[in-house]
């Protein structure tokens, strides 16, 4: 019986995984998408209870267990909650590509809403970028129906003299 | 339904490569402590409770291979599959099947060796893919937001947040499981470090560590005979908030989840000043600023005290309530076993164990917590006394 032998430099074994995926969006999603795309408008359902407007949109409150009762507007305008300059590369979950570093990034509650969506915003000082500056969203010219339809948000500068 | 508590455990020591050992090979090592601290063998476990995220090392139904890791041939082998929680969702699965008395000893494991996994990778797929994934902007990006509004609403500074970062990586040099060991660290290098998304530099965040830990817990009547001293789990807590990332309106400035168990703990324990009712604190902190959010959250300070609470040394390993002595995740965050081992740092302190950061002999009272994005925490507290004697 001979001893085992270890190599003086460790051993690896590589692997790639590609894996592809269809989700389903749900109902919300497709009244939302379609808002989105032919009237660049923003709706969020209402709890006939605690009066939350939900965004994202969603079938049921989670906090009073009612379903909601409709939708309402919210936005286009908003204000921002929470906000970063990210400068450190990051994979974009949609391309697999690293998105190019800088850019500004929030959260933000849209008028009438009573949560926060995240999304980006043409800022890269992080000087000029901070929580209770306003903001409004920027459409893509060709939306196909996506959440991406919204390009980013851009902040409501004040105009000089 | 019988008292619970843990009765051993072990580390690995944690680093930022282990090329000498595979996966089952380095949570093997964290397994062979836990049992030799206890003074078990195999023979004597009943059930093996195990968490991991299988997309992080791409690994799915990763509980038949490590089955012989684990001494599991033959007995029940559960596997917890949360996130950041996971550490503390698998204690709180093993303390479940013991209070209900299925079980008298098991063996808990929680392991991550982010070196050879895709943790960014798999972290984009935390998002809901219809409405959150496309603008995602990873776990830095998104700390980064929640500190903004942390600090918006506190007034915590830079300096106060970078006083955390110190604390950490000096504390990790009493710790020899510790991954980052900065004894020589100050404010200015903190301050100075690389700006990775504002607030946050490098220093304000946890490293990529690789790593596993392990305990072995018992019911009344075995626990007693495994451990001298062991450390009871007196209550634990576990909650979720809503569904989407921007549901909670303030996030980590008022987290409702751990706000949540904070109540249902305290409230068990009897807990009205926790700074003076508690010997010690081991939290799932992921960055610096985070820490300070997560203090005011548990009342440790007042609401907007956080940078206070740091200025006034009381969480430092010698102050009233020592927050982190291990050096905490800013130190080591081997993710899936980074909230086992915020249980096993306040087991150890319980059991005087802890060795060069034990914070005092007798501690009577420790707090562990979980933390898997503002959307789930966990909490536990560990007791010298027998919860029902």
């Amino acid at each position: 019986m001979s001893e085992p032998r270890f190599p003086e430099e460790p051993l690896f074994v590589s692997a790639e995984l590609t894996l592809r995926y269809r989700y389903g969006a749900g109902s919300e999603a497709a009244h939302y998408l379609e808002g989105l795309k032919e009237r660049m408008a923003f709706e969020g359902t209402h709890c006939p209870k605690c009066e939350r407007v939900y965004l994202p949109p969603r079938p049921v409150c989670g906090i009073c267990y009612v379903g909601c009762d409709g939708w309402l507007p919210v936005g286009p305008e908003g204000t921002i909650t929470g906000a970063t300059v990210v400068e450190v590369p990051f994979v974009d979950p949609i391309t697999g590509e690293q998105r190019p570093v800088p850019y500004g990034f929030a959260f933000i509650l849209l008028d009438g809403a009573s949560t926060n969506i995240f999304h980006f915003v043409d800022e890269t000082d992080r000087r000029k970028l901070g929580v209770g500056m306003r903001v409004r969203p920027r459409f893509r010219a060709e939306r196909t129906g996506s959440i991406t339809d919204v390009e980013g948000f851009d902040l409501i500068r004040e105009e000089g003299p | 339904m019988p008292d619970v508590a843990i009765v051993g455990t072990g580390q690995t020591d944690h680093k930022s490569r282990r090329d000498d050992v595979n996966i089952p090979e380095l949570a093997r090592e964290a397994v062979d402590r836990a049992l030799a601290d206890a003074g078990v063998t195999f023979a004597e476990i009943d059930a093996v409770c195990f968490g991991n995220m299988d997309l992080f090392e791409g690994l799915a139904e990763n509980e038949h291979w490590l089955a012989s890791t684990f001494g599991a041939e033959g007995k029940p082998l559960l596997k917890f599959n949360t996130g950041g929680t996971v550490g503390t969702s698998t204690t709180m699965g093993a303390y479940y099947l013991l209070k209900a008395g299925f079980y008298g000893r098991i063996l808990a494991v929680g392991f991550e060796k982010q070196a050879e996994g895709n943790s960014q990778g798999a972290i984009t797929t935390v998002g809901d893919p219809i409405w959150e994934r496309p603008m995602m902007a990873g776990a830095i990006g998104n700390h980064a937001v929640m500190a903004s509004t942390y600090v918006a609403d506190s007034g915590v500074t830079e300096e106060q947040a970078a006083k955390v970062a110190v604390k950490a990586r000096r504390n990790a040099c009493l710790n020899p499981h510790a991954h980052l060991k900065l004894p020589d660290i100050t404010v200015e290098q903190v301050l100075e470090s690389k700006m990775l998304a504002y607030p946050l530099r490098t220093l304000d965040m946890c490293p990529t560590s690789n790593g596993a830990c392990a305990m072995v817990m018992a019911g009344d009547g075995h626990a007693q005979k495994l451990a001298a001293r062991p450390a009871w789990i007196a209550a634990v807590a576990s909650a979720h908030d809503q569904s989407f990332q921007g549901d909670s309106p303030k996030r980590m400035s008022e987290m409702r989840s751990l706000i949540a168990v904070r109540e249902r703990l305290y409230a068990k324990m009897g807990i009205t000043d926790p700074v003076s009712q508690l010997d010690v604190a081991e939290i799932y902190e992921p960055q610096s600023y985070a820490e300070l959010a997560m203090c005011e959250n548990l009342l440790f300070c007042e609401k907007g005290g956080g940078g206070r609470f740091i200025d006034a040394g009381t969480p430092l390993i010698d102050g009233e309530l020592p927050v982190n002595p291990s050096g905490g995740v800013l130190s080591t965050n081997p993710i899936g076993a980074t909230a086992m081992i915020r249980v096993a740092e306040a087991a150890m302190q319980v059991m005087g164990r802890a060795g060069d950061h034990q914070v005092k002999p007798d501690v009577q009272t420790a707090l562990a917590t979980g933390y898997g994005g503002n959307a789930w925490s966990d909490a536990l507290i560990l007791t010298a006394r027998q919860p029902s004697r």
